[in-house]
């Protein structure tokens, strides 16, 4: 209780002492206050009621007494009342009533009290005092009432028995609080190391973390309760912050590779070039390849910062209702040449027309991306499809759209070419991924990353399949039911654009796909339509 | 031409005007925003090549947007290495003609900048046919005929030869080509371009004895009568 008393002290002088720094302290020793002082005021309750019970039926008893008496005494005058009172000390048989009648000289008429007490002057309240009876000191309660003609009548109880009892009332309970007070302080000292205990592990773990060991994981103790959901959460929380590092780490790796080398490349040679260049033919040339390697560098960062861009999300401002059917023919049509050039088929399947909610530009960018893919991995001779649907969600595609929308744009771009295994497809639209056979065909890797991001933007899934021979990708984007009007609704703090700001539909805002989550799973048995 | 061009940095400036000036234009660069300002409303210029970040209080932006509001119609090509399609967006917004990021080709931006000023002359009265040596097309029936010879083509094709008759005489790049003929504002990897003229060569000059379309090399195409 030291501690309780303590912190008693700190609220009365605060400048001396302040309240300890440490939570689980301050969480603990509130406890223990708490505890103790609810007992007290639970045993000063018991206490009173019963002590006051007590005196209450002795005050009872003795004004019944006086009553009873006073009547004797209207019915037969003093010689009555003195007899009453001999004949109930003798019917007294827990010898604890007390009798005094005396005249208006003060003498003893009848009782057993030898004389009356000097204490005893007022007749309007209750005395408590010691009384020589029988050659006995006892404690009583005594009330005086006065009688006609000067006589003077005292009623009173021995009380003894009554103080025993209060007094062995008064130490059980002040035992019981003390015990109870001990209670309190080692369930304090126990919560105290509780919060200690589950205070110091959260922090070891964050601790370490924080100075740069990210295995390092919250102790589970497996009963699935406060504690291990607090333990889980934070694992669950590190889980994607090692992610979320790897991702990053992945990336400034790839950058640095992919813009070294033709950073390196062209400083080679320049300076090869300054020192050995023989004519200034040799110099130009060196120097025209110097220029297009830093253009390779130029295209490379431009496509890590549209990626990022578009992942951010922030280019929904864009977003407008259209018609993605001219848009699909238009691109087929561009790469419907080279497609024949190196005697490939491409072959468009579209429906008459497919109302879309989003970015033409950038859908213009991702379906040529594929196609570029498709036509640069197929062999002579191969067909690659431009497919486009409209369909009904899929159970398992709507779980991550908007959920008033229920349909859902499929466009797919399949080819014959080399493909890729498992393993690559999973990883296909992470930056800078190239599957080891393509190795020596043109690129960065960052085409799948693009589209990825694209799909994403629009609330759709990218998802790559294996064909017999060659590869299917397919974009699977939600669109509205109800295709949002064009009514120009420029966003607050920004220029309407040209032609190119409509009001943003409830329904299309999905949120952009948290994250680089790959969605590229394998289902062999999908084929496209 | 007479060319102000507006940048502060010492390297590009010098090189465009130095490329400029090869070409045979007549070149004023300028190295801040205000003196820039001061000769574009003092002096009569077929073009301004305009950087938009720049010093001197008055940024490339404000700078167009003060000419416009003057009723300056001079052709504005903004350079910039503001690159956001946003940015974009707004530069061409502020009343600039044509958009170049850095970095830049030079040959794609003296291809830009011919285009500008062709784009000043020729505009005015709308044609209905156009013809280099004995290649004609006709815009209203869309035909196209070579030494009297008939020759049929796809509507992309088509459009195709018009824009580069429409520029003939200039170069004109890949990256114009796909703005202008598909209007895609992307970078495909792949040489679309190169196959889509080859076809159309295919079509116009095989047959014939002079081939009109020309491949300038580290630049793009160009149409003109030898």
């Amino acid at each position: 209780m030291s501690s309780a008393r303590q912190a008693f002290a700190g609220g009365g002088a605060r400048r001396r002492f302040r309240l300890p720094r440490s939570a689980g302290l301050r969480f603990s020793l509130g406890y223990g206050l708490l505890f103790a002082l609810s007992s007290i005021l639970f045993m000063s309750f018991i206490w009173w009621g019963t002590i006051g019970f007590l005196e209450r039926q002795v005050e009872t008893a003795i004004n019944a007494d006086a009553r009873a008496l006073s009547q004797r005494w209207t019915e037969g005058g003093l010689p009555t009342l003195a007899l009453t009172i001999d004949d109930r000390l003798e019917q007294n048989l827990d010898d604890d009533a007390i009798y005094l009648m005396v005249d208006p000289t003060g003498h003893r008429l009848a009782g057993n009290l030898s004389e009356w007490p000097a204490q005893v002057v007022r007749n309007d309240r209750w005395y408590s005092l010691e009384v020589t009876r029988a050659g006995m000191r006892d404690t009583a309660q005594i009330h005086a009432f006065n009688l006609p003609g000067g006589f003077r009548l005292l009623v009173g109880r021995d009380v003894r028995a009554r103080a025993v009892l209060r007094r062995l009332l008064t130490d059980s309970l002040l035992w019981a609080w003390m015990m109870v007070t001990l209670l309190a302080i080692s369930g304090a000292a126990l919560v105290h190391s509780m919060f200690r205990r589950m205070i110091k592990s959260v922090a070891q773990t964050t601790s370490a973390i924080a100075h740069g060991d990210l295995s390092r994981r919250m102790p589970l103790v497996g009963n699935g309760d406060e504690l291990d959901q607090v333990a889980e959460a934070i694992n669950e929380m590190l889980d994607r912050i090692v992610r979320l590092m790897d991702g990053v780490r992945q990336v400034s790796n790839a950058i640095a590779h992919d813009l070294r080398t033709p950073i390196t490349r062209a400083r080679t040679q320049l300076e090869d070039a300054a020192l050995h260049a023989r004519d200034s033919g040799e110099l130009r040339a060196a120097v025209e390849r110097a220029v297009g390697d830093l253009d390779n560098v130029t295209a490379v960062f431009e496509a890590l910062l549209r990626i990022a861009q578009i992942e951010a999300g922030s280019r929904r401002s864009a977003f407008a209702p259209f018609d993605l059917v001219p848009l699909l023919a238009d691109i087929g049509d561009l790469y419907e040449a080279v497609a024949e050039e190196r005697q490939i088929r491409l072959v468009l399947r579209l429906p008459p027309a497919l109302p879309f909610y989003g970015d033409r530009a950038m859908m213009q960018q991702a379906v040529a991306n594929l196609l570029d893919n498709a036509i640069k991995f197929s062999p002579a001779g191969g067909t690659v499809t431009l497919a486009a649907a409209l369909g009904p969600a899929l159970p398992g595609v709507a779980a991550s759209m908007a959920t008033p929308t229920r349909d859902v744009v499929s466009i797919a771009v399949t080819d014959e070419g080399i493909g890729m295994n498992e393993a690559d497809l999973a990883r296909a639209s992470e930056r800078f991924f190239r599957a080891e056979s393509a190795r020596n065909t043109p690129g960065a890797g960052l085409g799948l990353s693009l589209v990825q991001a694209i799909v994403h933007l629009h609330g759709g899934t990218l998802r790559l399949y294996p064909r017999q021979p060659g590869l299917a990708v397919r974009m699977v984007m939600p669109v509205p039911r109800e295709a949002p009007r064009t009514g120009r609704l420029p966003r607050p703090g920004r220029l309407p654009r040209r032609g190119a700001a409509p009001g943003r539909a409830p329904n299309a805002a999905a949120p952009p796909a948290p994250g680089r989550v790959t969605e590229t799973s394998r289902a062999p048995h999908e084929r496209d339509t | 031409m007479h060319i102000l061009v507006v940048e502060d940095d010492p390297t590009v400036r010098n090189f465009v005007a130095k490329g400029l000036r090869e070409a045979g234009h007549l070149v004023e660069p300028v190295d801040n925003g205000k003196d820039g300002l001061f000769l574009a409303v003092s002096e009569n210029f077929d073009l301004i090549i305009l950087d938009r970040m720049l010093p001197g209080g008055i940024d490339g932006l404000r700078l167009l947007e003060t000419i416009r509001a003057q009723n300056n119609t001079t052709p504005v090509l903004l350079l910039s290495a503001l690159a956001d399609v946003d940015d974009r967006v707004q530069g061409l917004k502020a009343g600039g003609d044509d958009y170049v990021t850095k970095p830049f080709a030079f040959s794609e931006l003296l291809a830009r900048v011919e285009a500008l000023s062709r784009r000043g002359r020729s505009e005015n009265a709308p044609q209905t046919r156009l013809s280099v040596a004995d290649l004609e097309i006709d815009l209203l029936s869309r035909s196209v005929r070579r030494g009297g010879q008939r020759i049929d083509l796809q509507p992309r094709e088509f459009r195709l030869l018009e824009y580069l008759m429409r520029h003939a005489g200039q170069v004109v790049t890949r990256t114009m080509l796909l703005e202008g003929v598909w209007d895609y504002h992307f970078d495909p990897q792949t040489n679309v371009i190169d196959v889509h003229v080859s076809r159309l060569r295919q079509k116009v000059d095989k047959p014939f004895d002079s081939p009109l379309i020309h491949t300038i090399r580290n630049a793009g195409y160009m149409l003109r009568a030898d």
